[in-house]
């Protein structure tokens, strides 16, 4: 049987494939979006840390930018951001609804 | 290994048949324990509960004696009972646990969760009466209460049927097409700890007609890991809801399927509808369990005074055989139902209801009355049968449905 996003699903809901959770694209739960002032951004890590989602993108020691794909907007990175450059913006204020934003220009 | 003995060997007609029948007398628990030695599950996990304490003594003993394999798990409840037979399944193996009453009812959240993951758990049950007043005698409101949550449901009039279910329960729920727990019931004490003849299979036809379970999935298999019990979102769960419904619908074809390679292998027939003088039957009564004993008692008072009346025994009530129900009562001219259930608030007991839906959405309309009997292990004898006949031919004349449900043995 198929649902309606054509996953085939095997009896009783089992995973063959697991470790897949980065197939479950999770961005669409969102209701408030991170965004971040880069200027501000130490690049220490903090919300790296404490994201539950690993949805902060981090290159060569620097934040680059949030996986809006699998970010379900829980805003811990914000609450534990330490220069507070971390704000969470009502998700129906923007027009893209996934993406990687806020990268480093 | 030593199969169960007694003290009362009725016979052994061995010599030149292709098989030996091997007559026992056994008490319905004891014959369910006899199953359980033949299929040898690679798990058990029981938590004792009267009436059905006597299969889990029993199998204990052979355990204990080195005379089955199975790891044998003397579980605190009986929500631990299923929940490591869950596990035990879905790490690849056989289990099977056994219950009643309240140890069903503290089995409930385990039960939708083995039936919703797909895993052929067998549960050997007792009927007993649910608490309170704290009554150990039988009746169904235990199993029936658990109708919905996805499992089979087979139930025994005799211990010969309590054995041959127990056997066949196996089969039916590791069935590819079906991966569904099954319970197999048997009315507590009427059956469990009344001794009968059982005709017992040799223990190699036995083994060889249960088999090996191979699962599809196993978590132990690490090789091909796997994820059992995930989260999962609304764009998955009703589909996966409805795998269920499917599963059942096939279990029906199944059913019929494994009972009759189980009849050509033993002569007796496990029709998941059993009928008794119906061929030319006017008015007829529909039951479940031990009850079908008396029924057929009255029946054929009923015929020796001209009444042609005929008794409809179900064995098999999930998945609920619709079709067959409604070719069976067709054209009669009244039907009574017995049920050994209440349903406080609902339009009427289990039985009785799912008989409506199944006449009325096949256009069957036809006479019907709603009797309940034995609830808290009172007995029921053949004249109030009898009595309920002659009430049903009474008002069927009026040709109407009869509106209230009547209760065998109250006064």
């Amino acid at each position: 049987m198929k649902s309606r996003k054509n996953h085939i699903i095997s009896a009783g809901g089992v995973i063959a494939d697991p470790g897949n959770t980065a197939d479950r694209l999770t961005g669409d739960w969102r209701v408030k979006r991170p965004v971040i002032e880069l200027d501000k951004c130490t690049h220490c890590m903090i919300c790296w840390i404490y994201c539950p989602d690993s949805a902060i993108e981090v290159k060569e020691g620097r934040f680059i930018g949030f996986d809006l794909i699998h970010c379900k907007g829980c805003g811990i990175c914000a609450e534990e951001c330490p220069p507070n450059c971390i704000d969470m913006i009502e998700e129906s204020t923007f027009q893209e609804i996934t993406g990687i934003i806020g990268k480093e220009k | 290994m030593k199969p169960i003995s007694s003290d009362l060997v009725l016979e052994n007609q061995g010599g030149a048949e292709s098989m030996k029948i091997d007559s026992r007398s056994l008490s319905g628990g004891f014959a369910v324990a006899e199953a359980m030695r033949q299929t040898n599950p690679d798990v058990v996990a029981c938590y004792p509960i009267t009436p059905s304490t006597i299969v889990v003594e029993k199998f204990s003993e052979l355990v204990a004696n080195g005379e089955v394999d199975t790891e044998f798990v003397a579980v605190e409840s009986e929500h631990s009972a299923l929940s490591a037979c869950l596990a035990a399944t879905a790490a690849g193996v056989r289990s099977q646990t056994v219950s009643s009453s309240q140890g069903l009812a503290f089995m409930w959240e385990v039960l939708y969760a083995v039936s919703g993951l797909r895993l052929p758990v067998v549960l050997h049950c007792a009927n007993r009466a649910l608490s309170a007043p704290i009554n150990i005698h039988g009746d169904h409101s235990d199993t029936m209460g658990a109708r919905d949550s996805g499992w089979i449901q087979l139930y025994a009039e005799n211990p010969q049927e309590a054995y041959d279910n127990a056997l066949v329960a196996v089969r039916i729920a590791e069935h590819p097409d079906v991966l569904l727990p099954v319970l197999g019931s048997q009315d507590g004490y009427t059956v469990t700890h009344s001794v009968e003849r059982v005709d017992v299979l040799p223990d190699e036809e036995a083994k060889k007609f249960v088999g090996k379970y191979i699962p599809e999935f196993s978590l132990l298999d690490t090789q091909n890991p796997v994820t059992f019990g995930p989260l999962i979102s609304p764009e998955h769960a009703f589909e996966l809801k409805l795998q269920g419904i499917e599963a059942m619908r096939n279990a029906e074809a199944i059913i019929e399927k494994v009972g009759e390679e189980f009849t050509s292998l033993t002569g007796r027939s496990l029709d998941p509808v059993e009928l008794y003088r119906m061929e030319d039957s006017e008015l007829a009564m529909v039951v479940i369990g031990s009850v079908a004993g008396a029924a057929r008692v009255a029946v054929d008072r009923l015929r020796s005074d001209g009444i042609k009346a005929g008794l409809v025994k179900i064995r098999a009530y999930r998945p609920f055989p619709s079709l067959r129900i409604c070719e069976v009562l067709a054209g009669r001219k009244g039907v009574a139902v017995l049920d050994r259930a209440l349903s406080p608030g609902a339009p009427y007991s289990p039985l009785y209801g799912d008989i409506c839906s199944a006449l009325y959405s096949h256009g069957v309309i036809l006479p019907l009355a709603s009797f309940v009997y034995g609830i808290g292990g009172r007995d029921t004898y053949p004249a109030q049968i009898v009595d309920a006949f002659h009430r049903l031919e009474h008002e069927s004349k009026l040709g109407t449905p009869i509106p209230q449900t009547s209760y065998l043995g109250i006064t």
